[in-house]
């Protein structure tokens, strides 16, 4: 919680701060964003049909071993330090699917290694990726007892 | 083959990157915030079944972004919950997600096994 | 009691001298305009160190060596080391104070630490507690952005505002014999919080605190911008060098060319993509005791406002939702 509240001569100040700060280009970066998100979601929908037809699978199921083959994608490229490189100019495109997912892990992972592998990676593997896990199951626990407590509502 | 799925796929996930990426640069939220909140969204969109016609029409393009665990998350204890009532949510919950946490864990260590940060 | 001018400035009686220098930067900062006048450049972040925190505290170490070295000087013939960084407990100069065996008193001032520990080495001289001092400061991109910010193979976008925190170690040693630059007086700055709130706009942050503290120079001093080949603001980076320069002018300070930022000189920042500029305790660090000792030594400046400042909140407070509290000290070096 904030101790003070903000003075006059602060919100000048922040005012000023506003006019100063450099606008990102929005445009520029949300089209980077959408071809490679795009072609990422693309690369994933391949997969699924592959794994489809290899292993027999109908859509909803094939998806899976899709997801994890991109989770490995973004492992990958993390361990070999490609990936903030790549999402310097991709941004959300990468972020955004399940690369970034992994990405959130894996860079964890690697970062606090050398802290050990119980109280490091084991301790601080989900320390970005716990927001949207435990957020996630929050949701869909609510999601679910309000089916529960109303079936078929 | 079904090429059009591969243009929804395209279309829909790169339209759905390409407004978060507007987000991310027109506010001052975090990714961090963004995925969380895409996550829920995905979670209430399950609730109400309206995430499943999109995957039906971009399937990559719904399925790989985060909104899909949101739904896959709901989607599992949904499904649980009209079988066996409230315990359900509890099985449930992982029922359709275990892939993607488990490939993620397994990966992450494997990786922190053999290679650190190269800066 | 006559070294206390005005309401924040100690001039000294006997200014010390900057008896010589040791500075390291990272492979990085090697690609930039500033590598010339770095002593040592690192071919790569870990230093053959097994972490990020290791490598820092060795570029520590061999800056504090260079410098001991340059003066040939034994580290046993140092009264005391001062020094500090941005790491939690100031781990990389208490580890290197360790390996060097001198007495230490550990700092804290974020990256005001270079201008801090002058002013401390220079009254500790000037009061006849100790014939030589060492002070250094160090900071490493990797360690800082892991303690301030993601994990570094993290795929986040960086802001255009956002700058780069330097790779690098510099340290200068303090005394009385000698040829070199001399610390003839110090303002001490205040903390000034100016509700930001933002931590990936630190040099916003800072601004105020070091138009307030190069305004405070001037009014306790008489000097005005003029008496100065250049005055140098620490790592404020391109917004915050701006904002400041425009604090100054609501004060009636009219600065000119000779106004400038450290954290814009160690990158070429259209090619190396640092947005902003560089920040972190070694960017005032490299640029003073790099490229100013050297200048001073060519006998190409001779009065130079050093105002370093640093951003003196943690991770907890920013998000615990508290404001970032700045402070700025100006020391001034003479040939």
């Amino acid at each position: 919680m904030p101790a003070k509240k903000t003075t006059p001569k602060q919100a000048a100040y922040q005012k000023k701060v506003k006019k100063y700060e450099p606008k990102p280009k929005a445009l520029h970066n949300a089209v980077f964003a959408f071809l490679s998100g795009g072609t990422i979601c693309l690369l994933g929908q391949a997969l699924t049909d592959f794994f489809g037809a290899v292993m027999g699978l109908p859509p909803e199921k094939a998806a899976n071993p899709a997801v994890a083959t991109m989770i490995f994608f973004g492992a990958l490229l993390t361990a070999l330090g490609l990936f903030d490189r790549i999402a310097r100019f991709a941004g959300a495109g990468v972020a955004v699917p399940v690369t970034g997912f992994a990405n959130s892990m894996v860079s964890a992972a690697l970062e606090f290694r050398e802290e050990g592998l119980i109280l490091g990676v084991g301790a601080k593997l989900f320390s970005l990726a716990g927001s949207v896990i435990t957020f996630g199951v929050v949701t869909a626990f609510i999601v679910g007892l309000i089916h529960a407590i109303f079936p078929g509502g | 083959m079904n090429w059009r799925i591969y243009l929804f796929a395209f279309l829909v996930g790169g339209g759905i990157c390409f407004l978060c990426q507007l987000i991310l640069d027109l506010t001052k939220l975090t990714l961090g915030h963004l995925l969380t909140g895409l996550t829920v969204l995905g979670g209430i969109l399950g609730g109400l079944g309206l995430y499943d016609p999109l995957i039906k029409l971009a399937g990559g393009g719904a399925t790989m972004p985060i909104i899909s665990f949101g739904n896959s998350l709901a989607k599992g204890a949904i499904a649980e919950a009209e079988k066996t009532g409230v315990l359900g949510v509890l099985t449930g919950m992982f029922e359709l997600t275990s892939t993607g946490i488990t490939a993620a864990i397994i990966f992450s260590f494997l990786m922190a096994l053999v290679t650190r940060p190269k800066g | 009691m006559g070294k206390k001018t005005g309401k924040q400035t100690f001039q000294f009686a006997n200014p010390p001298t900057i008896i010589a220098t040791g500075t390291v930067a990272g492979p990085f900062e090697g690609r930039g305009p500033l590598a010339e006048e770095i002593d040592v450049l690192l071919g790569d972040l870990h230093n053959g160190e097994n972490s990020f925190e290791q490598a820092e505290r060795s570029m520590l170490v061999q800056a504090c060596r260079l410098a001991l070295d340059h003066a040939g000087r034994g580290s046993a013939e140092v009264d005391l080391f001062l020094a500090g960084d941005l790491l939690n407990q100031i781990i990389s100069s208490s580890f290197t104070a360790a390996t060097l065996a001198i007495p230490y008193l550990g700092i804290y001032g974020a990256c005001s630490t270079v201008a801090e520990s002058l002013t401390l080495a220079s009254m500790i001289l000037d009061g006849g507690f100790a014939g030589a001092i060492l002070v250094a400061t160090s900071s490493h991109n990797a360690t800082a952005e892991r303690q301030y910010r993601y994990p570094t193979e993290y795929g986040g976008q960086r802001r255009p505002y956002q700058q780069w925190t330097v790779t690098g170690a510099a340290a200068a040693l303090l005394g009385y014999t000698g040829q070199g630059p001399r610390i003839t007086a110090a303002t001490v700055g205040k903390v000034v919080d100016m509700g930001c709130k933002d931590p990936l706009n630190l040099g916003a942050a800072m601004a105020p605190a070091a138009a307030e503290t190069i305004a405070c120079h001037f009014q306790d001093t008489g000097w005005d911008p003029d008496s100065f080949d250049l005055i140098l603001t620490g790592d404020l980076g391109e917004i915050g060098f701006k904002l400041c320069r425009d604090e100054l002018t609501e004060k009636n300070i009219h600065l000119g060319e000779n106004f400038s930022d450290c954290g814009l000189f160690i990158y070429d920042r259209e090619k190396q993509d640092v947005h902003a500029g560089a920040s972190g305790c070694a960017a005032a660090g490299l640029v003073t005791f790099g490229r100013l000792y050297r200048r001073f030594q060519k006998g190409e400046l001779s009065r130079v406002l050093l105002v370093a400042t640093g951003a003196l909140h943690s991770p907890t407070s920013f998000l615990q939702g508290e404001n970032i509290p700045c402070i700025a000290h100006a020391v001034r070096i003479e040939a």
